[in-house]
């Protein structure tokens, strides 16, 4: 698999803050590394989060937290047309229900002033509910944050990475950073189960497993606690039910269960906080589905609960003090943290990114800007959202567009050979999911499952019984058994 | 890309929709057409190896391929009746235009002077019924599974589990273990099966297979493939029994937990749709609420019995052929059917008036839980129109009952449909 055996910087951990790393880096005459250990990019939290570009009053104004939140949310406004996001600019509301409520609003509006956040406004119990017409009618009103918007997560993690490939960067999937090699109190190369790749810098965005990969190389200074969060997704039938992101007022430790519109047209409940000892805990729990239920119900009474499609859980990487931690180890010089990178992480990833850069660049990297940087990513069409004349002639260059195999999205055989040939393409079943949306709609794959698994084994020339649904032993079929127990024909 | 003509156009080519087109044609519809998305003609039956379809039809036990064979071959065999099979329709609009897909066709318009839907259904899936659990690979559908097993052939796993006793569950039951896997169990929610009672002894009691009634799967176990599910007991209110959970190890959870009506097209049009049944408002004719919009088979309502699917395919192409050419009667009234006591749904929903002398109509209904020993009683304000006794009613039987519309005057206002245990009904 692997040759590579050396490089300028490996960035280890393939989610929205190792892609977007990756991506910044790749603007410099750099040889970068991004390893990841599953089967893809963006199956760690970036796969399962609120998806919200937070306008960014939470967040105390000295904290990293606050200013790259703010910053996150502005540049993702640069970062939409560049690398063709799917983003909603659809403002969010934070809903108050009692006069303690209200006094949080109030906390709210002035933190958030003092962030650098625009626009923000309280609205009166009428205001909220013209906007808002499903709510709980028992709300007093709400903080209006019209910079917040809604984000396809999955999607922003590969076109950073994608950019990142684009100009040169090397993706590694199945490649866990195994240790990191240390020598004389400095980073000299990461060992990977293909062999050591040498290297004097290493960023370590490795999302709740962050405190492992810091052990590796010896740095005992902080730990990560898992705190799982779950979320259950509805039909686009009941899209219009809200139409920006509505909060609860804030407790002391979350921001609460919240109900959401996506990019696609779904609609969203979650998440709770549970914390876990078991990072790879991300099990949908009866528990949990019902403290979600209850929660959003409060916000907007009438959930359509038939209308359910899936349900899913994140997890959160809650560093002690709450706050993101960047910096350099004094453990290991050259290896750079991006550590604890809980909620706004998703916001903030091209801010991180940034001060990521500038850390290495601290740490004695030499940053040398590339004359022939694109930023840009191709446009790649999405066959549901074109009109008849653009269909029509794409299937007359590619008859392949003309084949819908998933029926929920109508999404064509072309759309999902490109997603596989792309860079950084996708693997999987739920990778070509992820990448185009086969699969997602309301039969979740179970017309179109084996219909793209088949497709998968073709384009990856591998068998039908190699092609996994998600994770490294995730495999889907066995081979039919011999048999002569068919029940005859009579025709 | 030029449009085309027809009279009528049949958007899915299942048992539904091939039975419409050729009783369009025997009705006097000149140019008739299929779209079928699929490679092939024939929709659900062609995964259906097993035998026991028309017996009513056909009086023979045949497989559903070979039943959809006898379909195909007079439909191919039929030069006014144009099929385009792998041809998608993605939107249909009030006007009767119709726009499909196809890799060899490319966009495909065509405007229809009638139009029906015949596109079957879908299945429930895990994300619909809220299982606990991870979400690891080795859960499926029981119809995909079919596919896979019965025209890829693959296996979606070797030690099995299978949540839901419908038919289709049932019949995964037997299929795989023909095939060499072990059936740990069926596992019902109900404290009854949803399947044909024939269904039920053939593939589970035969090869001893347990059914494990009012329980339900509370945990899928397993990250990356499944390697087992949590098993427990509910009460009457469909609660979990605390304690009496238990573990059964298996490396795959096929689901039969129900059929929705594939009714995306009609709902963009703003076709009424039946909350119960999930299909749309039919009357007499398979007329929906739009004029000049019919609809046949499982998009209507999920049979158990595809002899049943074909006669309403007859009734849709027929009704559809007339339209077409302005012969179908114009409703001045209608006169609704409902279901009350001990029924669940019925098909048509509604009767539209003057009917023709002698003309008779067929009622499908299902029953709300089984009762031995039942009456069914069908009435208008003008008195009984039907009073049957049922020896045995299972909700996964339909029923099926004939009415003569001349007891049905435009005063009678409403039809009610009752199944009643005979110690309440009288009789
Ligand atoms: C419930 C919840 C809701 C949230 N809502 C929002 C929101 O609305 N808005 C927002 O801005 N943020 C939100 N967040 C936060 C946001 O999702 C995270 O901050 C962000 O996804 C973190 O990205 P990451 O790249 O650090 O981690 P991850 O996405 O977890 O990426 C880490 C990657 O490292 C890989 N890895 C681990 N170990 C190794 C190894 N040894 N070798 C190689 N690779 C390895 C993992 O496989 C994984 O892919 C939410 C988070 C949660 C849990
Ligand atoms: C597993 C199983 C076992 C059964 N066993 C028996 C049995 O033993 N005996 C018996 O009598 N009955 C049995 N039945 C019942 C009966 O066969 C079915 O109910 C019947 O075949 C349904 O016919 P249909 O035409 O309504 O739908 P389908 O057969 O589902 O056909 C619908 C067609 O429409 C097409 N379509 C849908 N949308 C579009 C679109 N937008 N554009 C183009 N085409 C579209 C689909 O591809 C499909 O081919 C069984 C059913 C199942 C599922």
């Amino acid at each position: 698999m692997s040759t590579i055996s050396k490089a300028d910087v490996v960035v280890i951990g393939g989610g929205i803050v190792g892609a977007a790393v990756a991506r910044e880096l790749s603007r410099y005459q750099l040889d970068i590394v991004l390893l990841e250990a599953e089967t893809d990019i963006a199956m760690g939290t970036s796969k399962a989060n609120s998806a919200i570009l937070h306008a960014g009053f939470d967040a105390k104004p000295t904290c990293w937290k606050a200013r790259l939140n703010v910053l996150g949310n502005a540049l993702y406004r640069q970062l939409q047309d560049e690398l063709k996001l799917h983003i909603g600019w659809t403002g969010s509301l934070v809903v108050a229900k009692d006069p303690v409520d209200m006094a949080v609003l109030e906390e709210l509006l002035v933190r958030g002033q003092q962030n650098g956040v625009n626009g923000l406004a309280l609205l009166g119990r009428d205001e909220v509910l013209a906007r808002e017409p499903n709510l709980a009618s028992d709300i007093t009103g709400a903080l209006w944050a019209p910079t917040a918007g809604i984000i396809c997560p999955f999607g922003a993690t590969f076109a950073f990475a994608e950019n990142a490939i684009r100009n040169g960067a090397t993706l590694l999937r199945e490649t866990p950073a195994l240790d990191i090699v240390v020598e004389n109190g400095r980073v000299a190369g990461v060992r990977t189960p293909q062999g050591v790749i040498n290297t004097k810098f290493v960023v370590n965005a490795a999302g709740v497993r962050a405190d492992d990969i810091a052990r590796l190389a010896g740095d005992e200074s902080f730990t990560i606690q898992a705190r799982k969060g779950e979320y259950i997704l509805f039909d686009r039938s009941v899209r219009n039910l809200v139409n920006s992101v509505i909060f609860p007022a804030p407790s002391k430790i979350s921001k609460g269960i919240l109900i959401a519109p996506t990019v696609h047209g779904n609609l969203f409940i979650g998440p709770d906080a549970q914390n876990i000892d078991d990072k790879t805990d991300i099990a949908a729990t009866g528990n949990g589905m019902d403290r979600v239920i209850t929660g959003a119900r409060r916000l907007v009474p009438n959930l359509p609960l038939q209308a359910a499609i899936t349900q899913f859980s994140g997890l959160r990487a809650t560093a002690e003090d709450g706050d993101f931690i960047l910096r350099e180890s004094e453990a290991a010089r050259g290896l750079v943290h991006a550590a604890g990178i809980q909620s706004p992480g998703l916001t903030a990833a091209p801010a991180i990114a940034q001060v990521v850069s500038a850390l290495l660049k601290e740490a004695g990297l030499k940053l040398s800007e590339k004359r022939d940087f694109n930023p840009a990513n191709p446009l790649k069409p999405a066959f549901q959202e074109l009109s008849w004349e653009q269909r029509s002639s794409l299937i007359a260059s590619n008859p392949l567009y003309g084949r819908v195999i998933c029926r929920c999205e109508t999404v064509t055989e072309a759309e999902i050979v490109a997603a596989i040939h792309s860079p950084c393409g996708a693997r999987t079943v739920d990778g070509v999911k992820r990448r185009v949306r086969a699969g997602s709609g309301r039969c979740q794959g179970g017309f179109c499952g084996p219909r793209v698994t088949a497709i998968l084994a073709r384009e990856l020339n591998i068998p039908m019984t190699e092609v996994r649904k998600d994770s490294i032993d995730s495999r889907l079929f066995f081979d039919k058994l011999p048999g002569n127990c068919e029940v005859p024909a009579h025709e | 890309m030029n449009k085309q003509f027809f009279d009528v156009a049949i958007i899915g080519g299942g048992p539904a929709g091939l039975a419409a087109a050729l009783s369009a044609r025997k009705a006097g519809a000149k140019q008739v057409v299929i779209l079928e998305r699929d490679v092939e003609l024939g929709g659900i039956l062609q995964q259906c190896i097993h035998n026991g379809f028309g017996l009513h039809r056909f009086q023979e036990e045949l497989t559903g391929p070979g039943y959809a064979g006898r379909f195909v071959r007079m439909v191919r065999a039929d030069t006014g009746i144009t099929v385009y099979t792998e041809a998608m329709v993605l939107e249909v609009a009030k006007d009767k235009t119709i726009w499909a897909v196809s890799p060899t066709l490319g966009l495909i318009q065509l405007s229809a002077r009638a139009v029906i839907f015949a596109m079957g259904c879908r299945e429930r899936t895990r994300g619909a019924i809220r299982i606990p659990g991870y979400r690891p690979a080795g859960v499926f559908t029981a119809g995909a599974a079919q596919r896979m097993v019965n025209m890829e052939g693959f296996l979606p796993g070797k030690n099995i589990v299978i949540l839901g006793s419908g038919d289709i569950g049932l019949i995964m039951a037997r299929r795989m273990t023909l095939e060499g896997a072990k059936v740990q169990a069926v596992v019902e929610l109900m404290p009854f099966s949803n399947g044909l009672t024939r269904n039920v002894v053939q593939c589970l009691e035969d090869f001893a297979i347990p059914l494990h009634l009012s329980h339900t799967i509370t945990f899928v176990h397993g990250r990356e493939r499944v390697t087992g599910v949590s098993v427990a007991a509910v009460d009457a209110n469909r609660c979990i029994v605390p304690g009496s959970e238990f573990y059964l190890p298996c490396d795959c959870l096929l689901l039969s937990v129900g059929l929705i009506p594939e009714n995306e097209l009609s709902r963009a049009m703003d076709i009424c749709l039946d909350g119960l049944t999930n299909g749309p408002v039919v009357d007499q004719y398979r007329q929906t609420c739009v004029s000049g919009f019919f609809a046949a088979g499982n998009v209507v309502h999920v049979h158990d019995l595809v002899d049943f699917v074909s006669e309403e395919g007859d009734i849709a192409g027929r009704s559809a052929a007339l339209f077409a050419n302005g012969e179908l009667p114009l409703e001045k009234q209608y006169i609704n059917v409902k279901a009350e006591t001990g029924i669940r749904t019925v098909v048509p929903q509604r009767i539209s008036l003057p009917t023709a002398a002698g003309e008779k109509v067929r009622l499908f209904m299902r029953a709300q839980e089984p009762l031995t020993r039942s009456t069914l009683t069908i009435t208008t304000t003008a008195g009984k129109l039907v009073e049957r006794k049922l020896p045995v009613a299972k909700p996964g039987e339909m029923i099926v009952a004939d009415i003569s519309t001349e007891k049905i005057s435009p005063d009678s206002q409403e039809i009610i449909v009752t199944l009643l245990p005979q110690s309440l009904g009288g009789a």
